[in-house]
């Protein structure tokens, strides 16, 4: 087993248990920071898929940028914990059940159509400047569009979180 | 000859036309019209009638009507001797009663309306009388039907009229309806309604109307059973005698109810079709619509004339006379005996029609008095009343030489070749018919004046007295004419040449029933002076006092006739009821209410306002999506 | 075994349903939220694969912008629940059920 296989494995493994956790854990603060861990493994996926600025942007945007955010507005909102309310147990065991039917689906179709048979593990090199010169060449459009979403949002948010809007 | 035969028929209309349209307020005018037209119609009859001189029929063209899909009509006109015979008749008695109402009615506010519905009616008897296909007289016959209801609801504003005419109409319309499906079933077998195609067809090939060939002519039967009041749609003629006198005579005596005798000779082709019946009329195997039809007229000869004997009405003893009178003719052609059942219509229209009037100057002499027994003693204050009423009774009863005697004979005659047991009947008939009409002779014109108005009576003028002497004289010499002869010529063998022949020739030719039919006569004149003689009260309805009630109420046909139709329209309002009520109100309606209601309450169910719930059924909707596209 | 496609794309799937199923059964609002976050990460994780494996760099491309799309939807989303908090005093998605009929 090659080295890459290895760390393969042990990271899709962390991000699948921190996956887990996100979602069964009842603090919010708990919940974000293990989606952190999550996001950061993912980072150790791309870079063992040759993408390494994406790699580097998930770290700083995703983990650093978007979860800090979140953060912000968990302490924000002071949450208490989740008061139990009363357990609805035929609502966890329906979504359990079809979401366990869609990933079955999902699976099964993507070892039937196996996609990745016909093709090789040629030497990519994704470094940073071919990215580019996509990015601005062939996408310059969305890109520029881009940046008005970003300037939209912000706008969004400042509104939104005004406290009374007149 | 085409436009004779249109003149004759039309004339009639335009007359009817020109006094509803501009002679309303003008009595005499409308009277004179009317006459002129029936007149004209008669002149231009016995024109055609010497035309047609010794041929058997003159060929003419029709009109091509209208053709629709397989259906083909022409307006045509059938001049042969049987149509010519009937047009005299229609067009001569027709005329003399024309002359009599403009006097019987004077003084009516409806005289104007009378005599357009007069016109209108002849128009409409023609019309059957010339008819060449099935359509044209079915069209004709229900003009005529629709003439009968405004002649007998003339005076509307007496309800038992107004009654009377609805009756009268409802019930040939009934048998009208199997008329009708008669002619389309014809017509869809022989894919023609002309006379003379399905005569030829029959003729060729006795069985082509197969298993239908016995429905047909029963089915055709049904036309003339409601038509001439036949047993079991009998009950309108007598309750038909609410219209005036004259209307009596002329529809109810002479012409309409005869009608229906003329058809069935007109078609007696059908009959002679082979009789087979459909499968689920199997029981009917060997019984032929002939032998029905002459059973049902013996039938209905034989009830009238028993209801006949204990009426005191004098028009409903005349209408039940009449009643028996048509069972006659019908039993006669339902022995394959159509010449005699055309010739006992001939002289019938004749004495009936001359009873009718006459009776109608004793109505009008006693102020519309029609109870017999408030009459009495008339004879010698209304002498020429009397006697032509007398001879139209002998004629009736079958007196020899009067014109009845030999046309009853005729029909006797064909009945004692095929049926005796018809024969019997009929001599019975001859034997109740001579007696109640010499009861109503002895009660209204001998013994004494039983009321205040019989004892101020006095002879009708002139125009009412006429037009019965005129009728007097085919009564007394049709037997003479050889009326039969003319219908069907006999060998020059047979043929009688001189008047002692003719007078003696039913003796010679068929004695028993001479004898048998004069002895009926006999037989009754003498019961009826026994027991009607001088005599100032009913003495029948004393000693068989049930058996009087049961006659006087016409055998209480019209009590169970109207239970029956109560019962049938109840129980139809009910199930009409129950299903508008439970299907349409409740099922229908009210179901899709339901539905509607029920499925937005469900779907409404969907919409939780939970956000969750719409994630899980987006995945689940994805999922399924997802394996059936991509299994 | 040699690391192959499918496998990152069964990662990618596996890590798409767990976040499928914090949407569905939790309750608490930014959790869900955050579950969300899970799922775009598992596209991401995707399209990456999917060029690698091609030799296409335009999946990597597909990935940058959908990084700064979900940046900005975050930002969008909490100042909404930041609003909503204020004004529902709550952040039980159940209690958010204004839409039933």
């Amino acid at each position: 087993m090659a080295p890459q296989d290895i760390a393969f494995y042990i990271f899709s493994a962390l991000t699948l248990l921190c996956g887990i956790i996100v979602i069964t854990k009842r603090d919010p603060v708990t919940a974000a920071m293990f989606l952190v861990l999550s996001i950061v493994c993912l980072a150790g996926l791309f870079v063992l898929l040759q993408a390494f600025f994406l790699a580097a942007v998930q770290v700083l945007v995703y983990a650093g940028a978007v979860m800090v955010l979140f953060l912000f507005v968990i302490m924000l909102l002071d949450l208490k914990d989740e008061v139990r309310r009363r357990i609805r147990l035929v609502r966890g065991v329906l979504g359990l059940i079809s979401v366990a039917a869609f990933a079955a689906v999902i699976l099964h179709l993507i070892w039937k159509a196996k996609p990745g048979a016909t093709l090789g593990t040629p030497a990519l090199v994704g470094g940073t400047a071919p990215l580019g010169k996509l990015l601005f060449q062939n996408f310059i459009l969305p890109f520029e569009i881009l940046s008005l979403l970003l300037l939209v949002a912000m706008i969004g948010v400042i509104l939104l979180s005004k406290r009374d809007l007149k | 000859m085409e436009i004779l035969a249109l003149l004759i028929l039309l004339i009639p209309l335009f007359a009817a036309a020109f006094i509803t349209l501009f002679t309303r307020r003008n009595p005499g005018s409308s009277a004179l019209i009317s006459i002129f037209a029936c007149a004209a119609s008669f002149l231009l009859s016995l024109i055609v009638y010497a035309r047609l001189g010794d041929a058997q029929a003159i060929e003419t063209e029709g009109i091509k009507w209208l053709s629709v899909g397989a259906l083909n009509v022409e307006l045509g006109f059938i001049i042969d001797r049987l149509s010519v015979l009937m047009l005299l008749i229609v067009t001569g008695v027709g005329l003399m009663i024309h002359i009599y109402s403009s006097g019987y009615m004077k003084g009516d506010p409806g005289y104007s309306r009378f005599f357009a519905s007069l016109s209108l009616f002849t128009f409409s008897m023609l019309g059957i009388v010339f008819a060449s296909n099935f359509f044209q007289m079915f069209v004709f016959w229900e003009l005529v039907g629709l003439s009968s209801y405004l002649l007998i609801g003339f005076w509307f504003e007496k309800p038992s009229a107004a009654d009377a005419c609805k009756k009268a109409f409802i019930t040939n319309r009934i048998g009208d309806f199997g008329f009708l499906l008669g002619i389309i079933l014809l017509w869809s077998i022989l894919g023609s309604v002309q006379f003379r195609e399905i005569a030829a067809n029959i003729k060729t090939n006795p069985g082509v109307l197969g298993s239908l060939g016995g429905l047909a002519g029963l089915l055709v039967f049904f036309g003339a059973m409601g038509k001439s009041a036949q047993f079991p749609l009998h009950v309108w003629l007598p309750d038909a005698m609410e219209g005036p006198t004259p209307v009596s005579a002329l529809i109810h005596a002479a012409t309409m109810v005869a009608a229906g005798v003329y058809m069935l000779t007109r078609v007696f082709f059908v009959y002679t079709a082979v009789p087979h019946w459909p499968n689920w009329l199997a029981f009917m195997e060997g019984v032929s619509p002939l032998n029905i039809i002459g059973w049902i007229g013996g039938f209905t000869a034989l009830l009238a004339a028993l209801i006949a004997v204990q009426q005191n009405d004098i028009k409903r003893i005349l209408a039940y006379s009449t009643l028996s009178q048509l069972g006659y003719m019908i039993m006669a052609v339902g022995m394959a005996g159509t010449t005699a059942a055309m010739y006992h219509l001939s002289t019938h229209a004749f004495f009936k029609a001359l009873l009718f009037l006459g009776s109608g100057s004793v109505i009008h002499a006693m102020h519309h008095e029609q109870d017999i027994w408030q009459m009495g003693a008339l004879k010698k204050k209304m002498p020429v009343t009397f006697w032509t009423f007398l001879f139209a009774t002998l004629a009736l009863s079958g007196v020899w030489p009067l014109s009845g005697f030999y046309s009853k004979d005729e029909v006797l005659y064909s009945a004692l070749n095929s049926n005796p047991v018809l024969f019997g009947v009929g001599v019975l008939v001859a034997v109740l018919t001579t007696f109640y009409m010499f009861r109503l002779i002895f009660v209204v014109f001998y013994s004494s004046a039983r009321s205040e108005g019989a004892a101020h009576a006095h002879e009708s003028p002139p125009a009412m007295v006429l037009p019965l002497v005129v009728l007097a004289i085919p009564t007394l010499l049709a037997g003479l004419w050889g009326i039969d002869s003319y219908l069907v010529p006999a060998p020059e063998s047979e043929h009688a040449r001189d008047l002692f022949s003719v007078l003696a020739a039913p003796f010679s030719h068929a004695p028993l029933v001479a004898i048998f039919g004069l002895g009926a006569v006999l037989f009754g004149f003498s019961l009826a002076y026994g027991l009607y003689y001088n005599q100032s009260r009913d003495v029948l309805a004393e000693t068989a006092p049930w058996l009087s009630r049961a006659m006087r109420n016409r055998f209480y046909f019209d009590e169970l006739y109207s239970w029956l139709i109560a019962l049938t329209h109840e129980n139809l309002a009910r199930l009409a009821n129950a299903i508008d009520r439970w299907i349409i109100g409740g099922l229908v309606v009210k179901g899709v209410h339901g539905t509607t209601e029920l499925a937005g309450r469900v779907l409404r169910l969907a919409q939780t306002g939970n956000l969750q719930t719409y994630a899980f059924i987006l995945v689940l909707g994805i999922t399924v999506l997802l394996f059936v596209f991509f299994r | 075994m040699h690391i192959g496609l499918e496998h990152y794309l069964t990662v990618s799937a596996l890590l798409f349903s767990l976040g499928l199923l914090g949407v569905l059964v939790r309750r608490n609002i930014l959790i869900m939220y955050m579950s969300l976050e899970l799922m775009l990460n598992a596209a991401n994780l995707a399209f990456v694969a999917m060029s690698r494996f091609n030799n296409n760099l335009n999946g990597q491309v597909m990935v940058f912008f959908i990084i700064t799309v979900a940046a900005a939807e975050v930002a969008v989303g909490l100042a909404l629940i930041v609003a909503l908090y204020r004004k529902r005093q709550t952040a039980h998605v159940e209690d958010l059920s204004s839409m039933k009929y």
